[in-house]
């Protein structure tokens, strides 16, 4: 991401600029890391997220989990819609944190074309199957649970993997490298009526910390769509195995992400449950 | 009780030949210098039925060099035209289902009235219902343009030989895909039967091909390079080390898995009914399903009932000759599967569970096990946690509904759970709330191809049957 600086307005009529810190986002609250380490990022100390950081960002996902999860379509729609608004609000911001302002307003109908898929999902994607017996018979999709997520580096990245996984009732721990963008969306997010917990964005290398989350027993998935290195994602997905987490894999192309994103990234996610009960009088 | 006089289904209908080559690309080939040779048993009796080859590395190449040199024509083949061969073969089916379904009872151990009356029924139903698929994937949700994947490399367990094998290649084949088939060792006999339909359904040489062996076979399989799909059906361990093995890989890979299915049964349920899903539940297959109902879960106030009804029940089933049409329970699969049952049985009484079995005369030949159930069981005993794919159901209790949705989904494995009571809404939040891929409300243990099967957590992932089955064999 290019280096910006990102002074407030106000810094320009001869007073000091209130900088921002770059913290964690874990649970609807924006820790410091626990290890108490920094990376610089053009000038800025941002927090560092080590081993414990991630462990515990997935117990703030699985805690916020089922409700996140039990909410209703209706519900969750509006809050993603809540949040496209909240990043057109902050369009500027993002701007000013070297976002193009094309990838900002992608991002925004991004946000607004997974909200509209929170309460049709279940439509298209699941129904009702005529066996041949008298049984009611309804295959319904349903979160898969806590998502690790290694985001690729762009901010439209960022977007095109979080609202999938989010939409459906997911809940994830996301680790960024491109932190300034991402820390803005986090402050983005706690004001746009996101449960705490549904997202956990954790900034840092996420080489060092994508091996805890693979090998995380309560990780029930893991997207690799930021992870460029191949030898890391086949270690991951090694990892991955020992609890048999679902794994969505690193594309083979670079992806497009203003291309339609098809259903695939939310269907990766979902498991199907398929419910049966006799007819009869 | 009065007593049943034999009712033998005769076996002079199956031809089994003294020896079995592998099926490559259209025809029986014995195994290369590589593979070797093993017997396969009727487990009923522990008469040898036939000698199968085992595919060793060389004859896994020459499979899935025959696979991939078909997988062209077969994949540019209009759907409709590939529609027919399957539908073909599911005719083929249904005219030869009782022969097979005395082989699959010969070579399994399972009761002629299942594999008649179940199995195959669903096998030829499976074929016809992805045989109508084939020329209209383009409306199944999956894009516009659903291609096919390649060559398919497929694992499937001894229990359901047939079905499982069904449950693979029919959807595989109608979108395009062509197939590598391994069967299990100790239940080869039915696949070598389907080559044969494959034959007589004049389908393309190298579309199926099955190669015989054990797990060695399925490993050179599984981890062959020009596989582009892994399919796999089994223990919960194994699927662990495919996933293992196919990581960095490009090759897709479903998994359907173990299971210790919660059925849970409330006080208002119809007792008579819910304790018949109970029987069918861990009863059916001798047990040896990775949905069974293993874990009962009866609601404090109806335990006595239900327990009464329970072996009031038990105490009529017949355990014996898997031929026989009035058996319920035939024989374990193998030696090693029956000491495995014994194993955590016997733990199962040494960690304090109180074991129960009705008073059965067990034949002397063979492999056979006592429909058992334990009482007492608490979420800590061994035979609560860990599948015994056999006929041993555990029964504890719980008070109100969210400490049966607790204890059902304290598990890792998430394949399947029942639920018992008269209560729609009851019934509908339960459902909600359990952690499972196929949750059977006031049955258990119903399968159709129209309806997705397929776990959460460690059951595997993926869904076979229905719209979603297709989606494992389309890019």
């Amino acid at each position: 991401m290019p280096a910006a600086p990102a002074e407030a307005p106000a810094a320009r009529a001869g007073r000091l600029a209130v900088r921002k810190t770059y913290k964690l986002y874990i649970g609807g609250a924006f820790p410091r890391s626990e290890s108490g380490r920094t990376y610089l990022v053009d000038g800025d100390n941002v927090a560092l997220a080590s081993r414990k950081d991630a462990r515990d960002a997935v117990i703030a996902a699985r805690k916020a989990q089922a409700k996140w999860g039990g909410a209703t379509a209706y519900n969750r729609g509006q809050v993603l819609y809540r949040i496209a608004e909240m990043v057109e609000a902050r369009r500027d911001e993002f701007i000013a944190r070297g976002v193009p302002a094309a990838e900002v307003d992608a991002a925004v109908d991004r946000w607004v074309w997974y909200a509209g898929w929170s309460d049709k999902i279940a439509q298209v994607h699941g129904g009702a199957n005529p066996v041949a017996g008298p049984f009611f018979n309804i295959s319904a999709p349903e979160p898969t649970g806590v998502v690790g997520v290694v985001s690729p580096a762009s901010f439209l990245g960022l977007v095109s993997v979080i609202a999938p996984a989010i939409v459906t009732g997911n809940t994830v721990v996301v680790l960024v490298s491109a932190p300034q963008a991402a820390v803005t969306l986090a402050e983005v997010l706690a004001t746009s009526d996101l449960p705490g917990g549904v997202v956990n964005i954790l900034t840092g290398r996420p080489a060092e910390t994508a091996p805890w989350l693979a090998s995380h027993d309560d990780v029930n998935a893991l997207d690799l769509t930021g992870v460029a290195d191949p030898e890391l994602a086949g270690d991951l997905e090694r990892a991955a195995a020992g609890s048999l987490k679902r794994v969505v894999r690193p594309p083979v192309d670079t992806p497009d992400f203003t291309a339609d994103p098809g259903l695939h990234p939310m269907t990766a996610l979902l498991e199907t449950k398929t419910v049966w009960h006799p007819k009869g009088f | 009780m009065f007593e049943y006089a034999p009712a033998p289904e005769s076996r002079s209908i199956v031809d089994i030949a003294p020896s079995y080559g592998l099926f490559i690309d259209g025809s029986f080939v014995p195994a290369s210098s590589s593979g070797g040779v093993f017997k396969t048993v009727n487990p009923a009796s522990e008469e040898v039925l036939a000698e199968i080859a085992s595919a060793g590395a060389d004859d896994v190449d020459l499979a899935v060099a025959a696979a991939r040199r078909a997988f062209g024509p077969w994949s540019a083949l209009p759907g409709a035209e590939r529609a027919k061969y399957l539908f073909r073969i599911a005719r083929i089916i249904q005219e030869r289902s009782r022969e097979l379904a005395v082989l699959e009872s010969l070579d399994n151990g399972k009761p002629i009235r299942e594999s008649r009356d179940v199995d195959l029924p669903l096998v030829a139903a499976h074929f016809f219902y992805y045989a109508g698929w084939a020329d209209k994937l383009a409306y199944a949700g999956f894009g516009p343009d659903p291609r096919p994947l390649g060559v398919a490399a497929q694992v499937i367990p001894w229990n359901f030989p047939m079905l499982m094998l069904a449950w693979k290649i029919a959807p595989a084949l109608a979108a395009g895909n062509t197939v590598v088939l391994k069967p299990a060792e100790t239940t080869p006999l039915s696949a070598l039967f389907f080559a044969d339909i494959c034959r007589q359904a004049d389908l393309p040489p190298g579309v199926v091909n099955i190669i015989t062996g054990a797990g060695e076979t399925g490993r050179a399989l599984v981890e062959h390079p020009d596989v582009n799909k892994v399919a796999f059906t089994g223990s919960t361990e194994v699927g662990r080390q495919i996933a293992r093995s196919i990581a960095g890989t490009r090759k897709r890979l479903t998994l359907e898995l173990g299971g210790k299915a919660a059925n849970i049964v409330f006080d208002d349920a119809p007792i008579d009914q819910a304790v018949e899903g109970i029987v069918n539940g861990i009863f059916f297959n001798q047990g040896h399903v990775c949905c069974a109902g293993s874990r009962l879960l009866v609601q404090e106030s109806a335990y006595d009932e239900v327990l009464t009804a329970l072996k009031r029940r038990m105490s009529t089933l017949r355990v014996g000759d898997p031929l026989d049409k009035n058996t319920d329970i035939g024989a374990i699969n193998s030696a090693e599967q029956l000491s495995r049952i014994r194993e955590l049985s016997e733990i199962g009484a040494a960690e304090g569970a109180e074991r129960w079995s009705p008073q059965c005369d067990l034949p002397s030949q063979g492999f056979w096990f006592a429909p058992t159930i334990f009482t007492g069981v608490t979420q800590a005993h061994r035979i609560a946690r860990e599948e015994i794919f056999g006929p041993v159901l555990s029964v504890l209790t719980f008070r109100t509904p969210d400490e049966a949705i607790e204890k059902a989904n304290n598990t890792p494995y998430g394949l399947s759970a029942g639920v018992w009571t008269e209560k729609g809404s009851l019934i509908l939040a339960m459902a909600d709330k359990l952690r499972a891929g196929v949750v059977w409300a006031n049955t258990f243990n119903k399968f159709d191809p129209t309806s997705p099967f397929g776990g959460y957590k460690e059951s595997g992932y993926g869904r076979e049957g229905g719209r979603h089955g297709l989606e494992a064999y389309l890019a």
